[in-house]
């Protein structure tokens, strides 16, 4: 990936920026996220099938905001959370330069966080294969099957909230299950506490969510969470028509309403 | 032994209901002064505005022993703080796919619209949800999952 | 004690059948989904030897992800405690762990009994007898040897079974518990003398050491305010993932539930990576950055653990490093913290 090492490289000499996150060579053929402050290290960027985390959730880091400016490498996924987080102001233009990567792997420079909005809505991406997958034969089952499904599932979390860790979207200074006045939410990874913690998380990211898939990516036990929040994002594409990531004006869908949201269950 | 394990046979559902104060608790009001007779295993719960009633309340109530839930304001439009219920609308909308999603029974829970001046329908609509839930029995599957605030701990597994 | 026995390969199975027979709860590592993890063994062609390592540790047996340590009722106007029973659990076999895993019991023992005896745990090692199964096998993430153990270590094991050439298996008798199963089966175990262990090579994983130990405890000592931390730590996410599938990690948080007629205080796992670990309740942060947490993490395994329980907190298993979702890898930031300046 030259062009991008070349950008980063110029980024940082020029003093533009003083970091650029992006990826590097892990252990054993993994990539994992990498912070270049120095110029010459803007050798180790990589950026392959195998870049898959979502840089965006470093944009909240007090450490990563202390740097000031700084430039990310910004895989469509990124992209979207990067509009999401302009969205709700938690990012800005004058503080971020987007350093996009399209689908066929090549560097897109963006001037401005509109630029960043018209190539998303220029390039529309579906969901992964395999989410679809298992997202229709979840819906095939039965309420009893459905039910047994999740609860084997998420009898299995143990609650280490590496789901919340990797999503950028998850940036309250103090998440719901840390406050104990009250305990709203169960700590313990008994199935109970475990289904709350889910279901609440993907509520909170009910509009929000870009379906990036890092939350069950990152998940040590493999565990499939992020259907529970592309369930949900079909549901308000469906009723609501809104499509989390594709707008810098997008209001959050949980706070505003339409007095002609349609439903046909309450009596 | 808990209360919630004696109570509950299946004549004894338990019906949680989340009601607004300015239209259904109102509502409900006037049901009693009408002397018009509804099932007692309705408990009510009185809020300001169904948009403050918290999604997470709903999978409490089913963790504390409730059989079924009512969750009931004012009509669109009649939102005593102009736009609550709204809100609230989006938001059972969204939280009941997910519910349905995950497999909990959204039968068992009823959303309403009634007012003020409603009395008579606020005694069908639980006297209906009461016959309905008493027909579906009470909530095993999430009461069995329930058991672990109280007992604290199952069998250990590995990998658990 | 150290007799060494040998176990023909088509016994295994038979040793198997023997302890389920006198009624004891046997864990061992089994397919789920194509990866290795510990589980109730009831069927013995489930038993799968060939792993390298299983994604969470055994620990559980003897430190739960969750357990209540009292329970409390109302009785008409009186609340009434219960204390939990431990006698009553199961004989316990864990089958097949590797070494490194054994070794993690003799972490947690030096945490949990010393100055304090958790009953908790106390009461269930009890009932737990260890047979490990020497590893044939490692990968990139393995460090037992540069933690001064190997992967043919007996230390926290009851029986030690190491695969031979000849495809039985060598059976070092540790301890009194591994005696026990030995005189339970005994026409299982044969004697044998040094010419035949010549005769048959012990099939074990050759793990090349990463990092001088002695050297990262002596840099630790002086390295509190040294920049590595925070340049390890920038992308780790703060998450639990490393200290819950630790075999040594034993934090844990206590949390009381219930409601106004029962309920229960529980014991549950921590980590010292969540940004709320050091949190007091006047708002005060002591590690309010993950880069202080990071350091944390590595100098308790390595510095403090040491100094205090004299017993290093770390067995090398890799498994927080394979779990970790951005690849913090232990091995390799401990290499950096030596070669520092």
């Amino acid at each position: 990936m030259e062009e991008l090492k070349k950008k980063a490289r110029e980024l940082l000499e020029a003093k533009t920026v003083t970091m650029v996150i992006g990826y590097e060579e892990g252990t054993a053929g993994i990539a994992r996220p990498a912070f270049i402050m120095d110029p010459s290290k803007a050798e180790k960027l990589i950026f392959d099938k195998r870049c898959n985390h979502n840089l965006a959730l470093y944009l909240s880091k007090k450490e990563v905001k202390r740097a000031g400016k700084i430039a990310i490498v910004a895989p469509m996924p990124v992209m979207k959370s990067v509009i999401v987080l302009a969205s709700e102001n938690q990012v800005t233009e004058n503080n971020l330069v987007v350093l996009g990567i399209s689908a066929d792997e090549k560097l897109v420079e963006f001037e401005n966080f509109s630029a960043v909005e018209k190539y998303i809505t220029e390039h529309p991406e579906s969901y992964r294969a395999k989410d679809k997958e298992l997202l229709d034969r979840i819906d095939k089952m039965n309420p009893q099957e459905r039910w047994e499904f999740w609860q084997k599932e998420l009898s299995k979390c143990i609650k280490c909230y590496a789901c919340r860790g990797a999503c950028p979207m998850c940036y309250c200074g103090t998440c719901t299950v840390d406050c104990n006045q009250p305990q709203w939410i169960s700590v313990p990874s008994h199935e109970i506490g475990n289904l709350e913690w889910h279901l609440m998380r993907a509520m909170h990211l009910a509009g929000r969510c870009i379906n990036c898939g890092q939350c069950a990516d990152s998940c040590p036990l493999d565990l499939p969470v992020n259907i529970l929040t592309l369930k949900i994002s079909e549901d308000v594409l469906k009723n609501f028509n809104y499509k989390a990531g594709t707008s810098l004006q997008q209001d959050y869908v949980m706070s505003t309403y339409n007095p002609n949201d349609k439903e046909n269950f309450i009596g | 032994m808990s209360n919630n394990e004696e109570i509950t046979t299946k004549t004894d559902v338990k019906v949680v209901a989340f009601v607004c104060n300015w239209c259904t608790y109102a509502g409900a009001d006037l049901t009693g002064t009408s002397r018009i007779k509804y099932a007692s295993n309705v408990r009510i719960i009185r809020f300001p505005c169904t948009g403050r009633i918290d999604f997470m309340l709903l999978m409490k109530a089913f963790a504390k022993g409730a059989d079924g839930i009512i969750v009931s304001g004012c009509h669109p439009n009649d939102c005593h703080y102009t736009s609550g219920n709204y809100h609230a609308k989006r938001r059972w909308m969204v939280f009941r796919t997910l519910l349905d999603f995950v497999g909990i029974d959204i039968a068992r829970i009823n959303f309403t619209w009634v007012s003020a001046a409603e009395g008579a329908k606020w005694a069908e609509v639980v006297n209906s949800t009461v016959e309905n839930i008493k027909k579906l029995g009470p909530y095993t599957n999430y009461k069995a999952l329930a058991k672990m605030m109280e007992s604290g701990s199952l069998k250990i597994e590995a990998g658990n | 004690m150290n007799e060494k026995l040998i176990i023909r390969k088509g016994s295994l199975g038979k040793l198997f059948e023997q302890m389920q027979k006198s009624g004891k709860l046997i864990y061992a590592p089994v397919n789920k989904d194509d990866k290795a993890e510990f589980d109730v063994l009831n069927d013995f062609n489930n038993y799968r030897e060939d792993y390298i390592q299983t994604v969470q540790s055994i620990k559980s047996v003897v430190f739960p992800r969750h357990e209540a340590i009292l329970k409390y009722r109302k009785d008409h106007s009186d609340v009434k405690l219960d204390d939990i029973d431990l006698s009553s659990g199961p004989e316990t076999v864990l089958f097949g762990v590797h070494p490194c895993d054994a070794a993690g019991f003799d972490v947690l023992h030096a945490v949990f009994t010393g100055e304090y005896n958790d009953k908790f745990f106390v009461e269930r090692m009890k009932k737990v007898t260890v047979i490990s199964m020497s590893c044939s096998k490692c990968d990139d993430f393995c460090f037992c040897t540069s933690v001064g153990l190997a992967p043919d270590s007996g230390k926290g094991s009851d029986i030690l079974l190491t695969k031979l050439s000849s495809g039985d298996y060598l059976a070092d008798v540790i301890s009194e518990k591994g005696k026990a199963i030995i005189d339970s089966a005994k026409e299982l175990f044969e004697e044998t003398n040094s010419e035949q262990l010549a005769a048959n090579t012990k099939l074990i994983a050759d793990v090349p050491v990463k990092f001088d130990l002695d050297k990262v405890n002596n840099k630790l000592g002086t390295a509190f305010e040294s920049p590595v931390w925070l340049a390890h730590s920038m992308r780790c996410l703060g998450c639990g993932a490393c200290a819950f599938v630790c075999p040594t990690c034993s934090c844990f948080d206590i949390q009381d539930e219930g409601n106004s007629t029962c309920g229960s205080r529980v014991k549950c796992w921590d980590s010292c990576g969540f940004s709320n670990f050091t949190l007091h309740a006047s708002k005060h942060n002591p590690r309010d950055e993950q880069s202080q947490r990071w350091r944390q993490r590595v100098l308790h395994k390595f510095s403090y653990q040491p100094e205090q329980l004299k017993i290093y907190g770390c067995v090398g298993c890799g498994r927080c490093s394979r779990a970790c979702p951005v690849d913090m890898n232990l091995q390799e930031h401990l290499t950096a913290v030596n070669n520092e300046q």
